[in-house]
């Protein structure tokens, strides 16, 4: 069910191999934080936690195999083009579609619910989960795996000493922090603010002439296509082989990171995202030997941490306090 | 009190179990019914009688009591929960080590009346251990929590081979029957075909009856929670926690409270589940488990035990439903009957067009496929139209009976 990591030959001493390990807990972090990023902007502004997040992101990934592979965009028209050009327009393309569904989910399914209890909503995203997993599911085939093609190459790597640094780890690290910085710029930009006042206060945002509804769609906009950032990255080496039924489930452990940053933080989002990664990584090398604690184990280390963090802060690290009264 | 049935003299008496006389005879005629289907005694009633069919109102009657737990969770105590699938998975295996049989497994082969109470009790106390963390966090932070519970828990079960059995490949389960203790034959055996009081019944609808009997005895429990000190002190807690403490309800307590009673239903559910499906791999414990029975609450109807009920049986049997009427498209497609132009639509014969193909292979979906998206479309359009689920739909019907022929 979850996703086969391809781990790279670790050779060298033991701190060429920690750093190693670092670098992978930094991509595997990079992942999960675009896709918290992508759970905690929805959440902020509509105060909805979709669960079709993991759906959405490996309908992405296999839409950037479909138009980069099955219908070679642009490639069928202007040959010889370079595979990185090729592969990065089929990228913005899936974001493009991606978001355009996600404002559509949102329209439909979830702007009838306002006012509905939070569980209600969440049972609503479930539904939609399970519908689009399997739809997509039907185009990848049972069992089968759809590479996307990536232009860096598979498993192409470079060797410092011991030190083993894939090429698409350091893709993954620098995609997340060129979307980190462009989500920074935009929310100092006009709609940005304008989003940021409808989470603070959604009447007295309506007030001063935002539109609500334009802020939820564009909220779900952005989710959504942070979700396919975060699917493509899932589903290419060393994480997978490619978009298979196991994407879909990547972002399930996405949960614990935006549960330790707390729900409602960006910047929680982007903590917890490498916090769970790089935990998930050194616990897969450094308690791989411990046999008791079973096969597969540095899967749930993310709950583990999660609960854990709850344990001393219910709120995450960075999340809202809420304030009870009668 | 006979014409005026919602004049109630007393408070015991409003808060009856079946508070009318319409509910009486209704609760009576359904048992009634419900006995007479593996008997074929109703004309209406007797094509559920075929095993294939029992197999399916026997999973109803499964999920029914592990829905019953999770609505006194959800539904009375307000506390939203994707954990129990884990729960179920813990009485499964409680079970099966008590109960069970098996070369290399722990198996001590105690019989039904050991195994049975255990496999409830155990993840009770399992609950009331996790509610300390669980009791910290609120609202969406424990949805996660809990469904954190599923991952590690099924973890779990996938590496306690002796226990679960290996995985994707899962163990020998304990049978049906009832013994006095470890000796040869059966006082009653539930599980194979035999004569009962001299009607030969297969072995489907004995464990039939005894599901009816459980579901009966669970659905009575659960109805008479909410008239209970514990149950309303849950419907405080969900309506306003800082309130109810005020008044002297312990929001700590009544929070373990109905996690372990939550826990008990989900635990002898999955023995139950466990033991009458059999050969259940450690797998079945997951998340999609657990999403199923908060569908089956929300939509039978959040906080209430009927609509538990009917949720109950809608969301089991609907896989099948749409089944038959697939298969009746593509044979009338097949046929070229009154409905073959739809159904050579709707149905892919021989991968030509249509949405749902019959066959594994071909283009569109496989009517597996087709009922994944029809249970998930389900969910999200009967929360969006009718946020009181099935219980709502009742209401409705039977308030226009009430006034009519007027409008209300």
């Amino acid at each position: 069910m979850l996703s086969v990591p391809l781990v790279a030959q670790v050779g060298g001493t033991p701190l060429e191999t920690l750093i190693t390990k670092t670098i992978d807990g930094l991509a595997l972090g990079a992942i999960y934080a675009l896709l918290a990023l992508g759970f905690v902007i929805i959440f902020k502004a509509t105060q909805v936690l979709t669960f079709a997040h993991g759906a959405v992101s490996a309908m992405g990934a296999y839409l950037v195999s479909y138009f980069a592979i099955t219908l070679n965009i642009p490639g069928r028209w202007i040959p010889d083009l370079p595979v990185t050009l090729q592969f990065t327009l089929s990228a913005v393309i899936a974001i493009v579609v991606a978001a355009g569904i996600g404002m559509a989910l949102e329209r439909v399914f979830i702007r009838p619910m306002i006012g509905e209890p939070l569980f209600s909503i969440v049972m609503i995203t479930i539904g939609l989960d399970i519908v689009i997993r399997t739809i997509v599911g039907d185009y990848i085939g049972q069992g089968n795996t759809v590479v996307t093609g990536a232009p860096w190459g598979f498993l192409s790597q470079w060797k410092i000493g011991g030190v083993i640094i894939q090429h698409a780890q350091v893709a993954t690290i620098i995609v997340a922090i060129v979307t980190v910085a462009v989500l920074m710029w935009f929310f100092k930009s006009r709609i940005g603010i304008a989003m940021r006042a409808t989470a603070f206060d959604q009447e007295a945002a309506m007030a001063q002439g935002i539109s609500a509804g334009r802020i939820f769609s564009l909220a779900w906009a952005i989710g959504a296509a942070l979700a396919v950032l975060g699917g493509i990255f899932a589903a290419v080496p060393p994480r997978a082989l490619g978009v298979s039924a196991g994407t879909a489930f990547f972002a399930l452990r996405a949960f614990p990171a935006i549960v330790i940053g707390g729900l409602d933080s960006i910047k929680g989002a982007v903590v917890g995202g490498f916090i769970v990664g790089m935990a998930e990584v050194m616990a897969g090398h450094y308690l791989s030997s411990v046999t008791a604690l079973g096969i597969g184990f540095n899967t749930v280390v993310p709950y583990l941490v999660m609960m854990a963090v709850l344990l001393v802060r219910p709120h995450g690290l960075y999340g809202t306090v809420e304030i009870r009264r009668v | 009190m006979r014409g005026r049935p919602n004049l109630f003299a007393s408070y015991a008496a409003e808060q009856g179990i079946l508070p009318t006389t319409t509910k009486k005879v209704s609760a009576v005629l359904l048992v009634i019914a419900a006995i007479t289907i593996p008997l074929e005694v109703l004309p209406v009633l007797s094509q559920f009688s075929q095993p294939s069919w029992l197999v399916l109102l026997n999973r109803s009657l499964i999920f029914l009591i592990a829905a019953l737990g999770l609505n006194i969770l959800v539904g009375l105590a307000g506390q939203v929960s994707l954990g129990h699938a884990f729960f179920m998975g813990v009485g499964a295996y409680t079970a099966a080590v008590l109960g069970g049989t098996g070369a290399g497994l722990w198996s001590l082969g105690l019989p039904i009346w050991v195994w049975l109470p255990l496999s409830g009790i155990i993840p009770a106390l399992l609950g009331i251990l996790i509610a300390p963390t669980a009791v910290r966090v609120r609202g969406l932070y424990l949805a996660i929590v809990t469904l954190g519970l599923v991952f590690i828990g099924e973890h779990i079960f996938r590496n306690a081979n002796s226990i679960a059995g290996a995985p994707e490949v899962g163990r020998e389960w304990p049978r049906l029957e009832l013994r006095i203790w470890k000796e040869e034959n059966p006082l009653i055996d539930f599980a194979s075909d035999g004569n009962w009081f001299g009607v030969s019944l297969p072995g489907e609808a004995k464990t039939f009856y005894f599901l009816l009997v459980m579901a009966i005895v669970f659905v009575f429990l659960a109805k008479n929670l909410g008239r209970t000190r514990i149950g309303r002190s849950f419907a405080a807690i969900r309506d306003r926690d800082v309130a109810a403490e005020i008044m002297g309800v312990g929001e700590f307590r009544a929070k373990t409270q109905a996690f372990a009673i939550s826990s008990f239903y989900a635990g002898v559910s999955g023995a139950l589940f466990g033991v009458v499906v059999g050969r259940l791999i450690p797998e079945t414990w997951n998340l999609f488990l657990s999403v199923q029975f908060v569908a089956i609450v929300l939509i039978g109807g959040a906080g209430t035990v009927a609509g538990t009920v009917l949720g109950s049986f809608f969301v089991v049997l609907m896989p099948r439903m749409v089944e038959n009427v697939t298969r009746f498209l593509g044979d009338q497609a097949i046929d070229g009957g009154v409905l073959s132009i739809v159904g050579d639509f709707v149905v892919s014969i021989d991968g030509d067009f249509g949405l749902i193909s019959l066959s594994a292979q071909g283009p569109g979906l496989s009517i597996f496929q087709l009922n994944q998206v029809i249970y998930g479309l389900l969910i999200a359009v009967f929360l969006i139209s009718e946020p009181l689920g099935l219980f709502g739909i009742w209401i409705r019907i039977r308030n226009y009976w009430k006034g009519w022929p007027f409008t209300y």
